[in-house]
């Protein structure tokens, strides 16, 4: 390494205070490293300076500047507030959104290092992620989010005043428990936000125009018993089975009133905005530490930011980036920031010095040089547990000496399966790969039948892997949200993956007075 | 790239999320913030409080894995002498919760703990008391008037004009004199344009130019807005009640008074002024003590010095009279008192306390609580059988519409349900 020579003329900033006018010499000097340099891709910044209590706002409303209103949020807020307030916990220095043009909040507490580091983190890696990786460019709609949050929100308000806060309270409850059930996991195409906005607009100008009272003094005719169809032509019809809960009871559910369809819908909406993200925990905080450092670095290395501050730096990297043994009081799983960076130095590394170990694990990766384009290349293309499977190297599996833990209930002992060894790197990595695989770690739960033409209960069926059941007084009150929804009696059938065999049954009968609103 | 600096911001953006939490918790934080009252000291009752509750009400179900059971992978970090196919002892807890399967946000405890502000915590601690006697509510500065909208008046200032009556207005007046629309100028101008060009004779294209003159002019003599037309918001200044209140703080502090007794006066008093705080803007507390002779004091010296000497209750009685009829003119000023006493007096005394109470105190407060403090052991006698001389002058006093309620105490723990009994919205104005 070059020894470097710092002139204190070239330096961004000194001291530990911010102002505006370093924060934009600072974004300059970053841009220019993050553009040219690393040849990063990103929306447009927008940069929000806030106060600490506005960061709790933030926490409680998922990060989003706007939200609607529900009692969760309340709760998350009181409780992150007691946390912050006793000190057990301290604040995020930044929060970002997914949007265009792309918002970073920056804590008015932060040093001018802090508020640096924050830029080159959220502002250019968090964003070049967003803008590049292939789940948020199908699944997400940047420049709609914001809009559609706003008109979700007016709609609410809307709703709580001409139906009560008590109706739209239980609807929007039974909503967010089935907000993991309410994603396409494999959507048809990219949601489109604001015709979403305009769709419901239309519709309700549409029912608005073409209302007639008379309509509701039409006798309705007496519904005399319909042949049952087979079920396979019936589950045909309705679509079954289907793992998205929330769409099948928006569209299917008899007894909702058009409003409560499209607040099923609202949340389905920001679900599956947020569904990237509980993807890409680890690629995503991989990438904006990898990016903040090569930025911090360079900025160091070119004499912009004084030695202090590349210290202060270094300090506030290395306890993000801090991953504890298992045996630590501190463990707590494994650190997405930890995983993410160590990867991605690796893949770097692999490109540009490789051994021969790496050349036979990573043919085509090994030796190809430019590790930049290496790793934005990963960014772009992966989720987090193709990622693993992809780049986890045998090398950083000794590193970070990982090894494989079977817990069999039915054995006294948990059985160590595999180390950092020969024989054990492919299964680690499958296995931590499995870690990351929403697919997997999430329950299997589908809807499989109704009966529309008989009593109308709605059976679900999960599928039991490893023999892990559901937490059954949770899984109980989901049930029940369903039930309001449905308006009937619900089923849910566990069955395990393998033999098909049932092995239990929870059951909640009809809900009285609900769904007729 | 924008810098924007939201810190000036409306603050509170949460604040109806955390109403609706708290209404939603509602039945579970009135129990809790019941328990912590009981707990602590009056003064600390002004602080926000830290409320557990149960987290069954606040409860976010989702559907997730048991923590238990079936076969379960983990990687983890570390390895420092495993090889494979070693055993661990399971941890204690089953095993779970090392991975990455540990329970999602805070699901699985059944307690939910958060801070109460301090206007939360009264509000709820004090749910349902109601003041006694809130009629006599004067008027005393001017300038407590407010606007409130009165309808609509032919004259105002144009700031307050109220353009949809006054169109309105136009509207109609211009149907009913069936001023001419501009649209039907228009058409005959161009009809006489037309004859004029075509060369229609003389009398058609003069009859079509009166025409057009005569509606010409009916249009100018009617006008488009006519100051009958307009019409501007009317405000009125109505009065406001300011309603203000005193409180008398009496207590005798003669030896007989422990400072247990003084402690359960203290917490009486306390309470008594929070809750007269939320309802009345502005509080005034008049402290006096009294002995064989009485005095207005300030606060410290009212609780903490000691005094010796007789009792007699009168002296206290005419000193609040005193400081009513110089300061606190009662037909401007919600007036309450409380005493606190060990019920001892002399005996040539009570007949005299007693009329003042009646004929003088009574008639110009608006609740008179009495409250005898007796000594924590002293369970026996004057709890069950004797009655102390005061209690029973005040006792003869006593009747349906006269505002006085009487009640003992004995320990802390009585303090807060004696309050809320005398206190209690269905016994209001009893």
């Amino acid at each position: 390494m070059t020894a470097v020579i710092t002139r204190p003329d070239a330096l961004l900033y000194d001291g530990v205070e911010w102002d505006y006018d370093k924060i934009k010499r600072v974004y300059d000097a970053v841009e220019h490293i993050a553009l040219k340099e690393m040849g990063l891709d990103v929306y447009p910044n927008q940069i929000e300076v806030i106060t600490a209590e506005q960061m709790l706002d933030a926490y409680s409303s998922i990060g989003m500047p706007l939200m609607y209103k529900h009692w969760s949020f309340g709760k998350h807020f009181a409780r992150d507030e007691m946390m912050y307030r006793k000190g057990y916990r301290g604040l995020a220095y930044e929060i970002v959104i997914n949007s265009s043009p792309c918002i970073s909040y920056i804590m008015e507490e932060n040093t001018m290092t802090m508020q640096t580091l924050v830029i080159a983190h959220a502002a250019f890696g968090h964003n070049h992620f967003f803008k590049n990786n292939q789940l948020f460019q199908q699944w997400t709609d940047a420049e709609g989010i914001l809009d559609y949050l706003e008109f979700a929100k007016t709609y609410i308000t809307h709703c709580e005043e001409r139906y009560g806060h008590a109706a739209v309270e239980r609807v929007l409850d039974a909503a967010h428990a089935l907000m993991s059930q309410g994603v396409h996991k494999y959507p048809k195409k990219r949601s489109d936000l604001r015709t979403e906005q305009r769709r419901e607009r239309e519709r309700q100008e549409y029912q608005d125009q073409t209302f007639n009272d008379l309509w509701r003094t039409v006798p309705k005719t007496a519904a005399g018993p319909r042949p049952s169809k087979s079920v396979s032509e019936r589950k045909k019809l309705l679509g079954l089975p289907e793992e998205n809960i929330l769409y099948f009871l928006e569209k299917k559910a008899p007894r909702l009133e058009h409003w409560q369809r499209e607040i099923l819908r609202i949340v389905r909406h920001i679900s599956q905005y947020f569904y990237p993200q509980k993807q890409t925990k680890v690629m995503n905080e991989g990438c904006a530490t990898y990016v903040h450092y090569q930025i911090m670095s360079r900025l160091h290395e070119t004499g912009q930011i004084s030695e202090g501050a590349f210290l202060e730096f270094l300090h506030s990297h290395t306890s993000v980036v801090f991953q504890p043994e298992f045996d630590d009081k501190r463990f707590s799983g494994l650190n997405p920031y930890a995983i993410g960076f160590a990867m991605m130095q690796d893949i770097a590394r692999i490109a540009e010095n490789p051994t021969d170990e790496d050349r036979q694990w990573f043919p085509d990766l090994a030796g190809r040089g430019d590790g930049m384009a290496a790793v934005r290349e990963a960014w772009a293309n992966f989720r987090d547990e193709s990622f693993v499977l992809q780049y986890l190297s045998p090398h950083l599996m000794r590193k970070l000496k990982l090894f494989s833990v079977r817990d069999d209930a039915e054995d006294p002992y948990l059985l160590v399966d595999h180390i950092h060894n020969e024989r054990g790197y492919r299964d680690i990595r499958k296995k931590l790969a499995r870690q990351y695989d929403l697919g997997y770690l999430e329950p299997d739960i589908q809807i499989v039948d109704v009966d529309l033409a008989g009593d109308r209960k709605l059976i679900l069926q999960h599928r039991v892997t490893n023999g892990v059941l559901l937490d059954e007084s949770d899984a109980k009150a989901v049930l029940r949200h369903i039930a309001n929804l449905w308006g009937y009696e619900v089923q849910l059938i566990e069955v395990s993956a393998i033999s098909e065999a049932i092995l239990k049954e929870h059951a909640v009968t009809a809900p009285s007075g609900i769904g007729v609103m | 790239m924008n810098i924007i600096d939201r810190r000036l911001n409306p603050q509170g953006k949460s604040l109806a999320n955390r109403q609706r939490f708290l209404r939603r918790a509602k039945e579970q934080v009135v129990k809790a913030v019941r328990d912590a009252s009981g707990k602590r000291g009056i003064q600390d009752i002004e602080n926000g409080e830290k409320v557990t509750i149960a987290a069954g009400g606040v409860r976010e179900p989702s559907f997730h894995r048991a923590s238990q059971g079936g076969v379960r992978d983990y990687v983890v970090p570390g390895n420092k002498e495993y090889v494979e196919g070693d055993t661990i002892q399971r941890p204690d807890g089953g095993g779970g919760g090392r991975g990455s399967e540990g329970s999602p946000d805070g699901e699985g405890e059944d307690e939910f703990r958060f801070v109460l502000s301090r206007d939360e915590f009264l509000d709820i601690f004090l749910e349902d008391l109601e003041l006694p006697d809130l009629v006599k509510q004067k008027v005393k500065q001017s300038e407590s008037h407010t606007l409130t909208r009165a309808g609509y008046s032919v004259s105002g200032s144009p700031a307050n004009l109220n353009l949809v009556r006054t169109m309105r207005n136009s509207l109609s007046r211009r149907i009913a004199l069936k001023r001419p629309k501009r649209d039907e100028i228009r058409e005959l101008e161009e009809m006489l344009r037309e004859a004029e060009e075509a060369g229609e004779d003389a009398e058609q294209i003069q009859a079509l130019r009166e025409q057009l003159e005569h509606i010409v002019l009916r249009s100018k003599r009617i006008p488009f807005i006519d100051p009958i037309d307009v019409r501007f918001n009317r405000f009125e200044t109505v009065p406001k009640p300011i309603a203000q209140a005193v409180m008398f703080c009496l207590m005798d502090v003669s030896g007989s008074m422990t400072e247990h007794m003084k402690d359960l006066a203290k917490r009486f008093f306390m309470l008594l002024y929070l809750f007269l705080k939320r309802r009345y803007r502005s509080v005034d507390i008049v402290f006096i003590r009294h002995t064989h002779e009485a005095k207005e004091v300030d606060e410290e010296t009212f609780f903490y010095s000691t005094e010796t000497g007789g009792t007699v209750v009168s002296t206290a009685l005419e000193e609040m009279q005193k400081v009513v009829q110089e300061r606190y003119p009662h037909n401007e000023w919600n007036i309450y008192a409380a005493q606190a006493s060990d019920g001892d007096n002399m005996s040539s005394d009570n007949a005299k306390s007693a009329t003042l109470l009646r004929d003088v105190i009574l008639p110009m407060c608006q609740y008179f609580a009495y409250i005898e403090v007796a000594a924590e052991h002293n369970m026996g006698l004057s709890a069950l059988g004797r009655e102390t001389e005061l209690w029973r002058t005040y006792k003869q006093v006593q009747s349906p519409e006269r505002p006085l309620a009487m009640r003992r105490v004995r320990s802390r723990r009585e303090i807060f349900p004696v309050f809320r009994e005398l206190f209690a919205r269905e016994k209001a104005g009893a």
